[in-house]
């Protein structure tokens, strides 16, 4: 396959089975390996469709500054596209990031600005919006409200899953932004009556969601609850275990994310057998394992890689 | 019949500091009630509306690892030996790995 520039090469990625986890020829489990994107991960759909649906919209001009809440694969997806722009990128993340993830960043030009790590991801977007309302030329994307996010899941990852498995009946994914499950979602639902639309939320260790009150609460703009059939939390003793399980036994080496997404996804599998009902499972893999090896997350036992991911945003 | 109930940091103040509570009731309304008899104020704190019958937007209640808004909201049927899980919503999302 040929393309004009990297970004040209978002997307069209492989739909593959999982012969060994799949629970019968009737029930079927499919893999979207969205670690073969340029950057490594799903995030370069978005990114892509954010900056160019800014461009079209005279948001972004030559030279412009772009700013975002991301210490994760949003923020190298962003450095990526605006690096081949010429645009400068912000990214702020919790100061308790992994020394990879800043690597990487500044390795596309982007500057990195802390946010206190208690808190987390909340206090990243909090942190951002106050940059933006302070330097009125920075242009802040904004993932968890942007359309353009679940819009180039309706216009590529919806497409693409549907032209390569029309016999779907489930699609699981992981829910952050929300924008993954957004667009896949209303694009499948569109095509398919009667499709389950199943999201994993990963459950975090009790640091993370270390809030001074409810109110503090964070539910991304872009979330509607009517494209999901239901909701799974997910925590970090059955996410480890199945990444493991999908590089053992499959050889996808996936990041720990994907694990809760596939545990969700054999949750559906292990229903239409029960139910005596054929499926056709796809769910998404996220990214590689590779930015999560220092997590020790694929070393040691499941107690000790558990013990390990306590108090981390591991996905 | 008695049902587990995870409390978050946040709420514990309720609870007398304890991460998990026991409680009964055959839909999660009729659970939060009994647990707002043991600890007065937390139910309070989940629900909102002026009859309180709409949980917190910020807050998310799983039972058996499933988000209750999918399988009826406060309505949702309880059983014996269900765990409960009372979470915060707080921003995901190509978070950090920590660490290192």
């Amino acid at each position: 396959m040929r393309f004009d520039s990297l970004a040209d090469s978002v997307g069209r990625t492989p739909l593959v089975g999982l012969p060994k986890l799949s629970p019968s020829p009737d029930v079927r489990i499919w893999a979207k390996l969205e670690q073969n994107n340029p950057t490594g991960s799903i995030k370069d759909r978005a990114a892509l469709w954010m900056v160019q649906d800014a461009e079209k919209h005279g948001r972004l001009a030559p030279g412009a500054t772009v700013l975002e809440p991301t210490s994760g694969n949003t923020g190298i997806s962003l450095a990526m596209v605006c690096a081949q722009r010429g645009y400068q990128l912000i990214c702020v993340m919790p100061e308790n990031t992994s020394i990879e993830r800043r690597q990487l960043l500044t390795m596309w030009g982007a500057r990195i600005v802390s946010s206190p790590a208690a808190g987390g991801s909340n206090e990243a977007v909090a942190v951002a919006k106050r940059l933006a309302a302070e330097n009125p030329s920075w242009v802040m994307l904004y993932q968890y409200g942007n359309p353009a996010n679940a819009q180039a899941h309706y216009e590529t990852t919806g497409p693409e899953i549907f032209a390569d498995l029309p016999t779907i009946t489930h699609f699981v994914a992981g829910l952050g932004t929300t924008g993954t499950l957004m667009g896949t979602g209303r694009y499948l639902r569109e095509q398919v009556p009667g499709i389950e639309i199943v999201a994993a939320e990963p459950r975090y260790g009790e640091v993370v969601y270390g809030l001074r009150n409810i109110d503090e609460g964070f539910v991304p703009e872009l979330y509607d609850a009517a494209v999901l059939t239901t909701r799974y939390s997910v925590g970090p003793r059955e996410a480890l275990r199945r990444t493991r399980e999908l590089v053992e036994r499959e050889g996808i080496f996936a990041g720990i994310s994907t694990g809760a997404v596939l545990h969700a996804a054999l949750g559906q599998a292990d229903k239409a057998v029960r139910d005596g009902r054929r499926a056709d499972i796809a769910f998404i893999v996220a990214d590689g394992g590779w930015k999560y090896l220092s997590t020790g997350a694929y070393a040691g036992t499941l107690a000790e890689a558990e013990a390990e991911l306590e108090g981390q945003l591991w996905a | 019949m008695a049902v587990q109930v995870r409390v978050p940091t946040i709420l514990r103040n309720y609870t007398g500091g304890a991460k998990s509570v026991e409680g009964s009731g055959e839909t999660l309304a009729a659970l939060l009630s009994d647990l707002d008899a043991h600890y007065p104020g937390l139910k309070g704190r989940l629900v909102t509306g002026d009859a309180g019958d709409q949980l917190h937007r910020f807050v998310n209640i799983y039972v058996n690892d499933e988000d209750v808004r999918f399988l009826g909201g406060l309505d949702a049927k309880i059983a014996d030996g269900d765990s409960v899980t009372v979470l915060p919503a707080v921003a995901g999302g190509s978070a950090a790995v920590a660490g290192g």
